[in-house]
């Protein structure tokens, strides 16, 4: 007996040791590896996705929730309520629930971050969410009453996003640095440069996690991302960096490559406000010119969906229209012609440093010499980007991926950067945002891409994928991303 | 001596000031504005220009410039745009993994580089020196990214006896801390060896040409003799001023071997606010870089004017 005991604690002492070892982790345990580093870990406060990546459904929750399908689910509210006029939302908040340090939640905690977010100086990255509230109103502490100017159709889904999740007076200046909120797992600590560690919040009042711990570790280098994987240091990346990588992993059985689809419309950004691109025809013939399979073949290895406008192919108000610009180079030139330019003219092609763009690039500007448009490429930090060609509209051609979930309407503001400026187009979307009957929705949606697509506003590439990689015994993780986040609460160990 | 050092110490400080004042204007022209950077291209114009006035970049250059310096002056490096924690802080916590990785790389640097150096001048002109020489041509030719990658391969990838990077801090468990620092040092060492090695060759070879070297030869001391005696010491005058160079490289000029092992060491810090946008970071970041250079060749000139009264009477015969 004594020497099974002696054997048994021998065993859990390897075992232990094993598990501290860097290679190897507690099957409770999970560590994600992530391209980019937070530039901090509040949602509230900035645009970029690595906060939400981190923080989203882990630590921070907001009124509602999205699903892996991108549907609305309840979260902080179990239930709500709208008026028949679509302008008061009456939320049912759960009760019991206590922030990460203790304090309590109500709907005070509710009136706190609304009124934060749609103040003055407010900083929120989305503060469009807010626009739309005219009051929110506790009615008593576990009923909320919000009352928007006008009927949207889409509030439930974007106060379900990371910038409009549910922070406390008390830790709201320091979550920053300290993100405390309600979610399944609470923050631990964050490793400047290294990593961020969340453990399981034992005081969760809804479906408790499966993992103890959860390690992101910040890895930008894609060899680096590669060897990781390969060394056991992570279990996986929810976007892998590398896409000619992929292959090594999909035939290693100790590796599933799990794919699938983000928000990212990927877009040859066109300045329809600047000659000769002001002239529809042109951009009919770029539209004409451009071989989608062969830019996502080669710029992303095959990884990556056609697009025919500037729509999510997944979502169910998705209107195919990939045949509407067949590749027909003589059809290309003939409008070049018809349109002035017989033989073509010199144009700019900024690129920020996305792979896709930078890879990307280089095809499309290959594929429009065909029809005589000489392209030259200038290569942009995302800095330089921001300033030459989002603020200034100082361009003639760009790439960028647009990863905000439902995006249609920035076609509707003139002063976009693509400066496209179309009154009908314009007046759809306005009736789009109040309308809240889903088939309505639908119908007013498919006809605004159909004018896009119509107009060439853009040439439209591909949905940009999200090519998941992770260890074969684990499941749960999400395949698409319907908002930015990684949700771990159903992830688990198989074995 | 004193006066000598006073007037290096007036160039020290205006050295500083006219850095201080590039770096600011400088990266003041750069295109792209860290507030819209930070809030992205959804962000509504209102959230922006808020974000503008609390970071204070609505006050014009100059008066921003002068605030920045009054902060030095008090040894404040400022609040990082993007992180919102103090420069100073940031700094601090890189330094855990750059400092060590930095002396640990110079150290092993210097027990392969000298000893292959003074073997080669040892045996000048012979098979020794030949083979040496070639191996310090490799060390020197080969890209510190590319041996770091190897190294990964071989000691994570297939042997799993290292890790492949990362860094788990000293204060959670200093063994691990150590382990992760193995493969970067060796990766970071090797290159500089190769430098050393070739240096210390050069200059020992020209030391036993002189007079003194003849002289204790004469006297009877064997060639070896006579090397470990008077002649390496010598030697090391210019090997000393290469590490001191060395030294500052290392500190700062590791981004790409901490790319490879994903270390948080200074060099990535630097890295990602410049892309950023993070300006006073890195402003704040490289002064101090600039300062630590500029302290080291103070340094390394008060040694050599200790040591060569020459240097500091300014070399002529009715000086001083």
């Amino acid at each position: 007996m004594q020497i099974i005991e002696k054997t048994v604690k021998k065993t859990l002492l390897a075992a232990s040791i094993v598990g501290l070892s860097t290679f190897g982790a507690f099957a409770s345990d999970i560590r994600v590896g992530m391209v980019l580093e937070p530039p901090h870990l509040d949602p509230t406060a900035g645009a970029a996705a690595a906060i939400d990546e981190v923080v989203y459904a882990n630590v921070f929750e907001g009124l509602t929730r999205i699903d892996q399908n991108g549907g609305v689910q309840p979260s902080l509210a179990t239930s709500w309520t709208i008026s028949d006029d679509g302008m008061t939302y009456t939320f049912t908040l759960k009760e019991g629930v206590t922030f990460h340090d203790g304090t309590g939640f109500d709907a005070d905690d509710v009136v706190f971050t609304y009124d934060r977010a749609r103040a003055e100086d407010s900083t929120n990255a989305q503060k469009g969410i807010f626009a739309p509230i005219t009051s929110v109103t506790a009615v008593d502490p576990s009923t909320i009453e919000i009352k928007i100017a006008q009927p949207q159709g889409d509030f439930l889904f974007n106060i379900g996003r990371g910038d409009a999740v549910i922070v406390a007076p008390e830790s709201a200046e320091t979550n920053q640095s300290n993100p405390v909120g309600t979610g399944p797992f609470k923050f631990v600590q964050w490793d400047q440069g290294s990593r961020v560690i969340l453990e399981k919040n034992p005081n969760y009042t809804g479906t408790p996690a499966f993992m103890n711990k959860a390690r992101f570790v910040f890895i930008s280098d894609p060899n680096a991302a590669q060897n990781a994987m390969l060394a056991g240091d992570v279990d996986g990346f929810a976007n892998f960096p590398a896409p000619e990588s992929l292959a090594i992993f999909e035939a290693d059985p100790r590796y599933q490559v799990v794919r699938g689809s983000t928000e990212g419309e990927t877009i040859l950004s066109t300045n329809n406000a600047k000659a000769p691109f002001n002239d529809k025809r042109v951009r009919q013939a770029i539209a004409h010119a451009l071989d989608r399979q062969a830019i996502i073949d080669g710029a992303m290895f095959g990884y990556g969906t056609p697009i025919g406008t500037h729509f999510a192919p997944h979502h169910p108000y998705y209107e195919d229209l990939l045949d509407t610009y067949p590749r027909d180079i003589e059809r290309a030139k003939a409008l070049l012609a018809e349109a002035g330019y017989p033989e073509g003219f010199e144009a700019t092609f900024k690129l920020p440093p996305p792979t896709y763009a930078r890879r990307g690039g280089q095809i499309i500007a290959a594929q429009l010499r065909e029809i005589g448009i000489e392209l030259e490429l200038i290569n942009v930090e995302w800095g330089q980007w921001l300033e030459d060609v989002f603020k200034t509209k100082n361009y003639d051609l760009s790439i960028v991926s647009h990863v905000e979930p439902f995006d249609i309407g920035i076609y509707a503001n003139p002063d976009y950067y693509f400066q496209y400026d179309n009154v009908v187009f314009q007046a759809i979307i306005e009736k789009l945002n109040v309308t809240a009957n889903e088939a309505k929705r639908e119908q007013l949606a498919r006809a605004a891409q159909r004018i896009l697509t119509e107009d060439a506003v853009n040439g439209y590439l591909f949905q940009l994928a999200k090519t998941g990689v992770w260890n074969t015994n684990l499941e749960g993780m999400w395949p698409n991303s319907p908002v930015e986040g990684n949700d771990l609460t159903a992830v688990r160990w198989t074995n | 001596m004193i006066g000598f050092a006073a007037k290096r110490l007036f160039g020290v400080a205006v050295t500083l000031l006219v850095a201080a004042a590039i770096l600011f204007f400088l990266l003041d022209i750069l295109p792209g504005d860290p507030a819209r950077f930070m809030l992205g291209i959804n962000a509504t114009e209102d959230a922006v220009a808020a974000l503008r006035t609390e970071l204070g970049l609505d006050q014009p250059a100059f008066n921003r410039f002068f605030i920045w310096l009054l902060g030095l002056f008090q040894g404040d490096l400022g609040i990082s745009f993007s992180q919102r924690m103090p420069v100073t802080q940031l700094m601090a916590e890189r330094l855990q993994v750059s400092l060590p990785l930095a002396l640990g790389a110079l150290a092993l640097s210097t027990l392969i580089g000298l000893p292959i150096g003074i073997f080669a001048a040892q045996h000048r002109g012979k098979l020794g020196d030949t083979l040496a020489m070639v191996l310090a041509q490799i060390g020197i030719a080969i890209p510190n990214f590319w041996f770091a990658m190897l190294l990964v391969l071989a000691f994570a990838v297939t042997w799993r006896i290292l890790p492949p990077g990362g860094f788990v801090p000293w204060g959670e468990n200093p063994l691990l801390a150590l382990r992760s620092l193995v493969l970067p040092t060796i990766a970071l060492a090797l290159p500089q060896a190769a430098i050393l090695a070739r240096v210390m060759r050069t200059s020992l070879v020209d030391v036993m040409q002189a007079d003194f070297i003849r002289s204790a030869r004469a006297k009877g001391l064997s060639q070896s003799q006579a090397i470990w005696r008077h002649g390496v010491r010598n030697a090391l005058l210019p090997v000393l001023t290469i590490m001191g160079l060395q030294f500052a490289f290392l500190i700062a000029g590791t981004i790409i071997v901490e790319n490879v092992f994903y270390l948080p060491g200074l060099g990535r810090l630097i890295f990602s606010a410049i892309s950023a946008r993070d300006l006073i970071v890195v402003r704040s970041a490289i002064l101090v870089l600039v300062a630590m250079v500029i302290l080291v060749m103070f340094i390394v000139d008060l040694a050599y004017a200790l040591v060569d009264p020459r240097i500091r009477t300014g070399g002529g015969q009715d000086d001083g």
